[in-house]
């Protein structure tokens, strides 16, 4: 049976399941194929790709990771630098980093090309960690800890910007990581610079 | 016993339109422009707080207006004028009365008193919390009861809409099955009860919350909320996609492909949409890969596929509608003869082409698990929203509108030369404002925040030098689309108080303040069906009965895959993150 030619203000009437016209089934399956490949995109990174955002995702509570960081900063500070201290990790450490309104504690010093798991977690509302200039970005959820396994391959003085709102304050809440080129065996270790 | 419902015929579509169900519709529109005129001046305030060189607002009020705009924009102008679609297409397209008029006042009420009860703690100051409320910032309990009226009173519609058409079936007013825009309509209002039981699932514990009466999980709340915020956006999709329908049919006699190719796109919608919430948590601690990637890809993108599909049938039905009344000449005459002053017909095509090009594209590009590393909370999220729902539904609403004007409320449309520019400059504006900001997201720029020189931060950032000069277009394009915006309020307002009536209408002559789809209503000749025939016997190819369409279509294909490996390309050069 045909359906009369209508637009879609009118009832169709009879029956309008009906075969469509090549020219619409080609477009339907080229946009089939091409959500396949949207899709495929994702598993294929988790493969071959070095951004994945899975991590180490637990439970905390904001005293239990408030007392984590404090051991973090007491076991490897290295000065300070207004008022907030400086921690210099090994490589492969677990690094924590506590985020509260309106600070990110400690500064980090990191060496390049070298795998740390850098904790994120807030003490009190959501915040947001976005590493300035590389422009990586990850939501901080109080009560979660964010363990991810990150490995800086550029050096240089770079800055966390948080870009959730927290309140007032939120647009002075910036935080220092500061990563080093790995020392080689032959490089003095550079002493206290002014 | 009740009276029988008194009804009036249009003259130019041939409708029976019930008198209550019109009251209804216009106080409803009239609601969302008063919204709309709200959150544009709203939106003024914080573009030049944004643009660093002006920096209007101080801290406080910067963070409150911002609110005020998200709430008034995305849920009040919004949502009223999907209220007054809903009672719309289930009374007038189908030919029957609003089964239920004064649960319908009821309704608007628990609306309205909800929308005010939210902006005036949002103005006083008690709910510095912006729109997502993200728990636990607090607002006052005032705040969160508001909206749950406003909820209750949304949800209170779509059962009215559902009622109106079983009474429509029932009574048999219309033959056959649905008219597609109305099943569209229908889609939203599936969506919009699925979004409501979120928005209930997350706001009343909040409210308990807010008493002190019970705890709330900062993820969990993310995760429901944005069940609710991101399948709201899924009924503007629908609820838009709808309009595109009526808008093509109306302007320029657009027809349906292929029912069941259009149909099925929606179910889709329904089927895969709630899922979007995961676009949100993508960078969260909440969950786990497997159904990160489940949920951004509303189960491998079948929802895109949905939009892919209406992306090729609206265009398509508009050009063989063209072709059937005789613009059959090359690939492109349909369009390059189509009415470009007729603001319906121009706010539908910006609309379809700043949705798809700038809102899709970015959309699913974004939303992509690891790609969301680089975009999460940098001014490419607003950037891309703001192309679809802005550009996208809100430039359709405006587009019906124009022919809401003199079809429901009966009056010319006021300052008609303002009215024909007028989806050009919003479409402009919106077109530097999305792309400037998508690309000041690039270097990292925050949203939501009061001050990218830092000035009062303990560390110094410095941003590239371009990122001035590319938030002073933000401003530009953010002015100049707010300006279409109270263009188009002062058209309405004009129009429907002061307006001059409408008065006789001669087909084919034409008429001052009034859109040419209307004068000279695209009806097709009698032999329709022999040229329909004709046209696609014609097309044997694979391009078939609307080639400029696969032109068109293939365009927009390869601009995407452009934007998707870049942003995969750019992804590869940042840290090693496992």
């Amino acid at each position: 049976m045909h359906i009369d030619t209508h637009t879609g203000l009118d009832a169709p009437k009879g029956i309008w399941w009906k075969p469509a016209h090549k020219a619409e089934k080609t477009w339907v399956a080229i946009s089939f194929a091409w959500c396949m490949v949207l899709f495929a995109m994702m598993p294929l990174w988790h493969w071959k790709g070095g951004q994945i955002p899975s991590g180490i995702r637990r439970r905390t509570t904001p005293e239990a990771y408030f007392k984590r960081t404090q051991e973090f900063i007491k076991q490897y500070r290295v000065g300070d630098d207004r008022g907030m201290p400086i921690v210099a990790p090994p490589p492969g450490a677990d690094v924590y980093l506590a985020a509260m309104t309106y600070q990110w504690t400690p500064i980090l010093k990191l060496q390049k090309g070298k795998e740390y798991v850098l904790h994120l977690s807030s003490l009190d509302m959501n915040h947001g960690f976005s590493l300035y200039p590389v422009n990586v970005n990850f939501q901080v959820v109080p009560g979660y800890d964010y363990g991810l396994r990150v490995t800086p391959t550029s050096s240089g003085d770079f800055r966390v910007i948080c870009n959730e709102f927290c309140g007032i304050g939120h647009h002075t809440m910036v935080g220092r990581v500061i990563i080093e080129d790995a020392p080689t065996a032959t490089a003095a270790t550079p002493g206290g610079a002014p | 016993m009740t009276a029988p419902a008194v009804f009036r015929t249009c003259p130019v579509l041939g409708r029976k339109i019930h008198d209550k169900a019109e009251l209804l519709v216009k106080v409803n529109a009239v609601t969302a422009v008063v919204s709309l005129l709200v959150g544009a001046i709203a939106a003024v305030l914080v573009v030049l707080t944004r643009w660093q060189a002006v920096h209007l607002l101080p801290a406080v009020w910067f963070y409150r207006i911002l609110g005020v705009h998200g709430m008034s924009m995305l849920i009040f102008w919004i949502i009223f004028f999907e209220m007054a679609v809903l009672h719309f297409t289930s009374t007038a397209l189908v030919d029957t009365r609003c089964c239920a008029p004064k649960l319908s006042w009821f309704a608007y009420g628990l609306m309205l008193v909800g929308a005010i009860v939210v902006e005036w703690m949002m103005w006083s100051g008690q709910a510095d919390v912006l729109f997502t409320s993200y728990v636990p910032l607090r607002a006052s309990p005032w705040f969160y009861l508001g909206i749950i009226l406003f909820a209750v009173g949304a949800l209170i519609v779509t059962g009215i809409f559902f009622a109106n058409l079983v009474v429509a079936k029932r009574e048999k007013t219309y033959e056959g099955s649905l008219p597609l825009v109305v099943y569209g309509a229908m889609t939203a209002a599936i969506i919009a009860v699925i979004t409501l039981l979120h928005g209930a699932a997350i706001y009343i514990p909040t409210f308990l919350w807010s008493l002190g009466l019970m705890k709330v999980d900062p993820e969990i709340y993310r995760l429901i909320w944005w069940a609710l915020g991101h399948s709201s956006q899924q009924i503007n999709v629908a609820a838009m996609v709808s309009i595109w329908y009526m808008l093509g049919a109306l302007t320029i006699g657009a027809v349906v492909l292929n029912e069941k190719i259009s149909r099925s796109a929606f179910v889709l919608y329904i089927l895969f949409i709630s899922m979007a919430s995961a676009h949100h948590l993508l960078v969260d601690p909440g969950m786990g890969p497997a159904w990160k990637v489940a949920n951004t890809s509303y189960f491998m993108y079948m929802a895109v596929l949905a939009s892919m599909i209406h992306g090729f049938t609206v265009p398509a039905g508009m050009e063989l509608g063209m072709r059937l009344r005789g613009y059959t000449k090359g690939t492109f005459e349909w369009l390059r003869k189509a009415p470009w002053s007729d603001p319906g017909f121009s706010a539908l095509v910006f609309s379809v082409v700043v949705f798809g090009f700038i809102g899709g594209i970015t959309g699913v590009t974004i939303g992509t698990e690891q790609i969301n590393m680089i975009v999460h909370n940098t001014l490419r999220s607003p950037g891309h929203f703001h192309a679809t729902v802005v550009s996208g539904t809100a430039m359709a609403f405006m587009g019906v509108t124009y022919y809401v004007i003199p079809l429901v409320f009966r009056k010319k449309v006021a300052f008609w030369k303002l009215a024909k520019i007028q989806p050009y400059l919003f479409a402009l504006g919106m077109v530097i404002f999305t792309m400037s900001m998508t690309f000041a997201g690039s270097f990292g720029v925050p949203r939501r925040h009061w001050d990218i020189s830092f000035s009062q931060a303990p560390f110094s950032v410095q941003f590239n030098p371009a990122v001035d000069l590319i938030l002073a277009f933000v401003a530009l394009g953010g002015l100049m689309a707010a300006t279409g915006a109270f263009i188009f309020v002062a058209i309405c307002v004009k129009s429907v108080f002061f307006g001059e009536p409408l008065g006789t209408i001669t087909k084919g002559v034409a008429m001052y303040g009034v859109p040419q789809g209307i004068w000279n209503p695209p009806v097709h000749s009698k032999d329709v069906e022999q040229r329909n025939a004709e046209l696609h016997a014609a097309a044997t190819g694979w391009m078939g009965p609307a080639p400029g369409t696969m032109v068109l279509v293939l365009v927009f294909l390869a601009a995407f895959a452009l934007y998707f490996f870049t942003n995969w390309k750019i992804l590869s050069s940042v840290w090693k993150i496992g």
